[in-house]
């Protein structure tokens, strides 16, 4: 019977520990992500009509910009991202919207350029911390299933830098300054990269990440030909135009 | 104790004294630049490093013109270095001169408008008025002593050079001229049954943006067989407010800086505007997107956007957001606006201007001058406005045969001659005399972004539910005009709408205030000694 009894409490203490340590390995949460009354869970959201008036919980997950008295935020719950359009925020609100912050956002619903994003809002910082791991969507390039990963922090591995257009010269570059080149340091980063035949133009967002970030100066660092693993956000603008947050030359 | 009647006289004059010095320094400003005075000479033996901020609109082309203008520039002048920096948003240009402001930080050279060299004059001598620039028999406009071909005074379309004129003073130069055009798919207005007219009207543009909206049983479209039609998008809903209320000789704003927005034809026009966005016939760029995507994906016929975006506009427009596999094939007719009265057309002129910011060094801005002086010359002229529907802003470049060959091409190609982009040209230099500008004051700016407002915010409630209605627009009135701080009157140049943030109050004045409390403080004191010694006698 002894021998039982420690048996069992020690298979208590190993899942307990093991509940401890990890979340639902998709990310670090400390408690379930169970929405509050009255809050949309991200299935609602996504099914409530464009132009309707939305209530989400979600963690903030990135700061984009702030200007008078306007941010724009990702942010994500376990299931879902959301991209909140220069939502009503004082200077001092916006400081306290540190990564993993958890907020209540009541806005409303809309779609520019194929992006759904929140505007109009305003929001509440609840207790409850949540930075949510990077989801690999590198095989789901491509498909339709993208989009349902729309403003989530993603990942993508083992891609292959592409010629992102020619300098004055004529000589291919690896990224330009602005869509065209038309802009200089500091403005932001496009380069093309590709997976399976396929080429896609990813942004380092200048606003999102400037000129002095890790991912700034990486891209500028880049090669055609480089094999890069990335993380960012699944921003759309006219099809899938991710945000890149940080990027790595393998 | 008695306090001497000497010490009184003496104490009280200076005082006083102290109290006027300090009133005057108070009304001067705050430690301000001094008048910029234009040297005798062009010291060319010392070295000036001037910055330009300088707006384009995402367009390689332009800022490889840039360049090369600097480039030559500086050939010319060997002593002058030119730093460009890139703006792809007026908006942007104007919020960093704001931060700038303060750090004393401003750029020596800026691209604007008028509107924002409004706010930018609330500093003393910020901005360098430039007529006496002009005049200069050495280095002023054709000047004797410039080294390169540059334009006279009167070479300059005179109508241009008066929107940088206000306050008594002119503040900037044209750079840039554009207007407004509406872009239209003529194959779907003729595909519904309809004709375009010599001058389009803002009856047909609903009539017929009505009519597209009828669907087949699984809710297509039928004039273009898809599940997205928004059949007239407008991209700058404060230009299209300000148009339309000119067009009706209706309220906008006066020289004087009074704000007649809310008015009673704007509340029509609302309501004429809720009603279509309400059959989903209309909406607006910051609501949907750009014009040009919508357009070239046949799923809008009437687009209004800038003539400088006319490189976007078209089946085979040279720039396009979308994928190729989404264009579809029409005919593209390039109008003025919509009007009111079709005898009477009325169209806004806008576009960039050039202003120059004062320095500690009056030399350094001498170099900056010049290099304004630079962006008028034909090679930049001609070269910056084929880069879109924009014309340069000097007779001198508009006759230029080098521009006349330009015009003459038009089609020719669907890159430098693309069609759209010439029409688009044309279509300005045919309306220069139907063009107008809005009044300048500081607090104009606000003013343009509440007559946008008042549009975004009906539609936008239109597509939630809301009921547009007179006690909506009543509101909708008083919301905009607190958000905008619009109540707060005043003359010209002292109207503070706007998100100006006024600051701390001036040293000068904190001294002055604490000296008139204490000069009060010191007559009650005396006045209540007076009394007390008064009553001690009496008893």
């Amino acid at each position: 019977m002894k021998k039982l009894v420690s048996l069992l409490m020690a298979l208590t203490l190993v899942f307990a520990c093991v509940g401890c340590g990890a979340s639902d390995g998709n990310g670090s949460k400390a408690d379930e992500d169970v929405k509050s009354e009255g809050v949309m869970t991200y299935e609602e959201y996504v099914a409530a009509a464009l132009d309707s008036e939305v209530v989400i919980e979600a963690y903030v997950q990135a700061k984009q910009s702030w200007w008078e008295d306007k941010a724009t935020v990702y942010a994500q719950d376990k299931d879902g991202g959301y991209f909140l359009y220069n939502m009503a925020c004082s200077e001092d609100d916006y400081a306290k919207l540190t990564t993993g912050t958890k907020i209540k956002v009541t806005g409303f619903k809309a779609e520019w350029s194929g992006e759904v994003e929140i505007i109009d809002a305003a929001f509440e910082i609840e207790d409850g911390n949540y930075v949510a791991a990077a989801e690999d969507v590198t095989s789901l390039l491509g498909s339709d299933d993208l989009i349902n990963h729309q403003n989530k922090f993603v990942s993508f591995k083992g891609m292959t830098v592409e010629a992102a257009g020619q300098d004055g010269s004529g000589n291919d570059v690896p990224f330009l300054y602005n869509w065209d080149g038309s802009g200089q340091e500091g403005d932001d980063l496009y380069f093309n990269v590709s997976s399976n035949g396929q080429t896609y133009t990813f942004t380092v967002e200048s606003y999102l990440c400037d000129s002095s970030t890790d991912v700034y100066k990486a891209v500028q660092g880049l090669n055609i030909g480089d094999t890069v693993d990335m993380e960012g956000f699944l921003y759309w603008y006219e099809g899938v135009n991710p945000h890149i947050t940080s990027l790595t030359v393998k | 104790m008695s306090i001497p009647k000497h010490f009184l006289s003496a104490f009280s004059f200076l005082t006083l004294t102290a109290g006027c010095c300090l009133a005057l320094t108070g009304c001067h400003g705050k430690e301000g630049l001094a008048a910029f005075e234009i040297p005798e000479e062009f010291d060319t033996s010392k070295s000036y490093d001037i910055t330009f901020w300088a707006k384009n609109d995402t367009n390689k082309t332009q800022t490889d013109i840039y360049e090369k203008a600097i480039s030559d520039f500086e050939a010319l002048y060997p002593n002058i270095t030119v730093n460009l920096r890139l703006y792809t948003d007026y908006g942007k240009i104007y919020n960093d001169v704001i931060t700038n402001i303060a750090t004393d930080t401003t750029p020596n050279v800026c691209i604007t408008y008028p509107d924002h060299i409004a706010t930018y004059l609330t500093g003393t001598n910020l901005v360098v008025p430039l007529e006496e620039l002009f005049a200069n028999e050495k280095y002023g406009l054709g000047g004797s002593d410039v080294l390169f071909d540059s334009p006279a005074e009167s070479e300059i379309i005179p109508q241009f050079l008066d929107e940088c004129a206000f306050g008594g003073h002119y503040y900037a130069i044209p750079y840039m001229r554009s207007t407004e055009a509406c872009y239209i798919n003529k194959t779907y207005v003729e595909a519904l049954g309809y004709t375009l007219p010599d001058v389009l009207t803002w009856d047909f543009v609903w009539e017929v943006s009505e009519a597209a909206m009828a669907q087949d049983a699984d809710g297509n479209y039928l004039i273009n067989g898809q599940k997205v039609l928004i059949p007239f998008i407008y991209k700058s809903t404060d230009n299209m407010m300000i148009q339309a209320l000119k067009q009706q000789n209706a309220g906008y704003s006066t020289e004087a800086g009074e704000m007649l927005l809310f008015n009673d034809t704007t509340k029509e026009f609302l309501h004429t505007i809720a009603q279509h966005a309400e059959s989903g016939a209309f909406s607006t760029f910051k609501i949907s997107s750009y014009p040009a995507n919508f357009l070239n994906a046949g799923q809008c016929i009437f687009a209004v956007d800038s003539t400088a975006g006319a490189t976007w506009m078209g089946s085979e427009a040279p720039l396009c957001d979308i994928s190729p596999d989404k264009i579809v094939n029409f005919e593209t007719a390039v109008m003025p606006v919509p009007q009111f009265d079709a005898e009477n057309p009325q169209m806004i002129s806008q576009g960039p201007s050039v202003c120059i910011f004062n320095k500690a060094e009056p030399q350094e801005v001498l170099a900056s001058w010049l290099f304004a002086q630079y962006l008028l010359t034909n090679d930049v002229q001609i070269a910056y406005s084929e880069t879109e529907g924009y014309v340069p802003v000097t007779m001198k470049a508009q006759n230029a045969p080098e521009y006349q060959d330009y015009l003459s091409r038009c089609g020719e190609d669907d890159n430098a001659h693309y069609d759209i982009k010439i029409q688009a040209a044309n279509l300005l230099l045919d309306n220069v005399g139907h063009t107008f500008v809005t009044p300048v004051f500081n607090g104009s700016t606000s003013l343009r972004d509440a007559a946008g407002h008042l549009i975004e915010t009906t539609v936008k409630s239109v597509n939630r539910g809301q009921t547009v209605d007179d006690i909506f627009i009543e509101k909708l009135y008083d919301d905009t005009i607190s958000l905008y701080r619009l109540n707060q009157s005043g003359g010209p140049n002292t109207l503070t709408a706007g998100k100006a943030d006024l600051g701390k109050l001036p040293l000068p004045s904190v001294i002055l205030l604490t000296v008139l409390a204490a000069i009060w403080a010191f007559i009650l004191l005396y006045l209540a000694f007076g009394a007390l010694k008064k009553k001690v006698i009496r008893q």
